[in-house]
């Protein structure tokens, strides 16, 4: 990655000095996510000492529970603002894949037909937003945003209620779960969720093509001129958060056990927050998916303190979020500015 | 007149210039054309459609429906355009539409007397002065602390519903109070006072940044910031001033939204706002890369958004599936508008042997050479 960075063409290279990082004894790369760990252990600390039983192994198997979909959204999209790029259509495709496997259930599809095939539409709608970045050289924003609408509109095309799910064998699946060491419960969601994180962790480190996705968010210019597919690589970075985003909504369904339209308006920022939070630059090029998901965390831990608090009002959630944001952005921005 | 921002002119100045070929080739002709189309369908489904009649003593149709109710929307895609212009954008609007209408309506139902003109001028006040300090806010973390855009209003859009709950209280607030009913639901002359003041103010900024260097300086710090920086405009303080102007206005749009239901839903209250307003930026062929903008475009786009959205519940379809018929025209206008596509058709027009000259072709969306530049 290193050597990437440097090789950016009349770039003020302000990232990753290695002097610098030396003396801090921290990778810089790594700064980012060490401070999204210690606001997560802050905010373990705070709910501890506030509230009885917060440092429980409850709590915290329920945070990964209840965030399995978000988890696996923020995933999705660590590998896209990784590129540069940004996908809003996230939680759009999270309720029209939830909808259209309600629907489908509801209609008497085995579940094993139905699991896969949700999965896809997710995938597809990732590879039609890939080929309008790419083929087309329209803006990630505006063509993510056009699929936000897109998906939401079939959603409310498919059925403008909600449908409960009733099948046997997704109901089944939704419900497994096991006790690990006794008391950590996990869910299938979390099984998916950390397969999930697994198989991304190992794409972005051990493959050419997570070295590729880096070289792009460094600089797409001096990606190309080193022979790097990045046409490909451009594309499937959609069709993967697609794909994450079909199966988060297949989450959301285990979850709440129906498909319902307007599930997932606004999440698409959860996801963002989450990546960010968790130390992926938005110009893309530095961060990691840990960081993503230790960021969903973060996310997730506030939501559980301020239901821990009882008295606060729900948007303070919205508050906390949005000022916690601030903080991270404003670090970063001094980190880079110190850099150069 | 050529920065009149009526379409009529606009297109009829590039006939003048050169037939039907300059015509085509007009960036606003895919956005009128898709207009008309629109507005051909309403007329072809109810064949009043266009008519305009006069009822207690106002003008009455769809059309005066369609106008009225895209005023908040020009608003917010007034401010859009020149953020986007400056190369920014502001996702923050909607949010501060949410903040403007609580405040302006928390403070009316507070009051002594809700139906006095000092309370409504007061409350109207407070919330211009609390959406310009918003979208100064934003500006600052843009344009002194260097944060991109995006991220900078992320984070009043996430934080900005909460405060407009804390504001309201997490309820909906609801007024009685003629003197402020009349800014959204009102009528002037026969014409909506929301309309009315909507173009009114748009048409103030496009005067101002067309017929003053203004207009010029925020594209040149559209389309390069550190060289306009050193050709001696004051970048810093044009990115600060038109996040400013998009907190204005979006004041303003909270206002006139918030005044036309007589409620302020913190919730629901501008929703989806900012992805209208950059889709009416875009579809009227202002670059989301920055640099040049047209605030004629900005003028169709909104019209057709909210054209499409009438449409969709003349048509019967519900208006729940709207987004749908939106993506289709994001989706169309963006590809003909694309840079992909705008190389291929002069390949053809070239191929023709037409001397025709060749469009302007987009920057490059290349997320290294704007880092080069940044």
């Amino acid at each position: 990655m290193t050597t990437l960075a440097s090789s950016r063409p009349g770039a003020p290279s302000p990232d990753r000095v290695p002097s610098v990082g030396r003396r801090l004894r921290v990778d810089r790369r790594y700064l980012p996510v060490v401070g999204t760990l210690v606001v997560f252990v802050l905010l373990l600390v705070v709910g501890g000492a506030r509230y009885d039983n917060f440092l429980s192994v409850g709590v915290l198997a329920n945070l990964f529970i209840n965030n399995a979909f978000l988890i696996v959204l923020a995933v999705g999209m660590t590998f896209v603002i990784l590129t540069g790029g940004i996908d809003l259509s996230v939680g759009s495709v999270l309720a029209l894949s939830g909808v259209t496997a309600a629907y489908l259930l509801q209609a008497g599809v085995p579940a094993g037909v139905v699991i896969p095939l949700v999965v896809l539409v997710g995938s597809l709608i990732g590879l039609l937003v890939g080929a309008m970045v790419h083929v087309f050289e329209v803006q990630p924003f505006i063509a993510t945003l056009a699929a936000m609408f897109f998906a939401r509109g079939l959603c409310f095309l498919i059925a403008p209620e909600s449908i409960p799910i009733d099948d046997e064998t997704f109901v089944a699946l939704a419900s497994w779960d096991t006790w690990a060491g006794g008391q950590w419960r996990i869910t299938s969601s979390v099984v998916i969720a950390l397969v999930v994180v697994a198989v991304a962790f190992y794409l972005l480190h051990y493959t050419q093509f997570g070295r590729t996705v880096y070289a792009i968010g460094g600089g797409e210019q001096s990606a190309k001129l080193m022979g790097l597919p990045v046409a490909r690589t451009k594309v499937l970075v959609y069709v993967i958060s697609g794909t994450c985003a079909g199966l988060g909504g297949l989450l959301f369904a285990m979850f709440s056990r129906s498909g319902y339209s307007l599930t997932g308006v606004g999440m698409e920022l959860d996801a963002i927050a989450a990546v960010v939070i968790g130390g992926t630059l938005l110009t893309g090029g530095t961060g990691f998916v840990l960081g993503s998901v230790l960021g969903v965390l973060v996310l997730g831990l506030i939501q559980t303190i301020i239901t821990f608090e009882g008295t606060l009002s729900s948007w303070w959630t919205k508050i906390v979020i949005g000022a916690l944001l601030l903080v991270f952005v404003v670090l970063q921005r001094l980190l880079a500015l110190r850099r150069s | 007149m050529p920065t009149s921002p009526t379409p009529s002119t606009a297109s009829a100045a590039a006939d003048a210039s050169g037939g039907f070929g300059a015509v085509v080739r007009h960036p606003l002709f895919w956005p009128v054309v898709a207009l008309v189309a629109l507005l051909a369908v309403n007329t072809a489904v109810r064949p009043g459609f266009l008519s305009v009649s006069i009822l207690d003593d106002h003008l009455f149709g769809s059309p005066i429906d369609i106008l009225r109710n895209c005023a908040p929307l020009m608003l917010v895609a007034l401010g859009m355009s020149l953020v986007i212009a400056t190369r920014g954008i502001d996702l923050s609007v909607g949010a501060v539409v949410a903040i403007s209408g609580a405040v302006a309506l928390t403070f009316i139902a507070g009051a002594p007397d809700p139906a006095s003109t000092t309370t409504v001028f007061l409350a109207i006040g407070m919330a211009l002065v609390l959406g310009l300090v918003l979208g100064v806010w934003n500006g600052f973390l843009v344009s002194v602390l260097g944060i991109q855009p995006i991220i900078a209003t992320l984070i009043l859009m996430t934080a900005g519903r909460g405060v407009a709950m804390l504001i309201t209280e997490g309820q909906i607030t609801t007024v009685t109070s003629a003197p402020f009913k009349t800014l959204g639901a009102g009528y002037w002359l026969g014409l909506p006072v929301a309309t009315l003041v909507a173009f009114g103010v748009f048409g103030l900024v496009a005067l101002l940044v067309r017929r003053t260097a203004l207009g010029m300086l925020v594209e040149s710090v559209g389309i390069n910031p550190a060289a306009s920086r050193l050709a001696g405009v004051r970048a810093r303080t044009i990115v600060w001033t038109v996040f400013a102007l998009s907190g204005l206005f979006s004041g303003l749009a909270g206002l006139i939204l918030s005044s036309n239901v007589m409620a302020a839903d913190a919730n629901n209250a501008g929703l989806f706002i900012e992805l209208d307003a950059i889709l009416a930026v875009v579809i009227g062929g202002t670059s989301l890369a920055g640099g040049k903008f047209s605030l004629s475009g900005t003028f169709v786009g909104v019209l057709i958004i909210a054209t499409l959205s009438l449409t969709v519940t003349n048509v019967g379809i519900s208006p729940l599936v709207t987004p749908l018929f939106k993506a289709l025209v994001v989706a169309a206008v963006t590809l003909l508008q694309s840079p992909a596509m705008r190389r291929k058709l002069a390949e053809r027009t070239r191929r023709r042997g037409r001397t025709a000259p060749v469009p302007p072709s987009d920057k490059p969306a290349d997320v290294s050479t704007d880092k080069v530049v940044a």
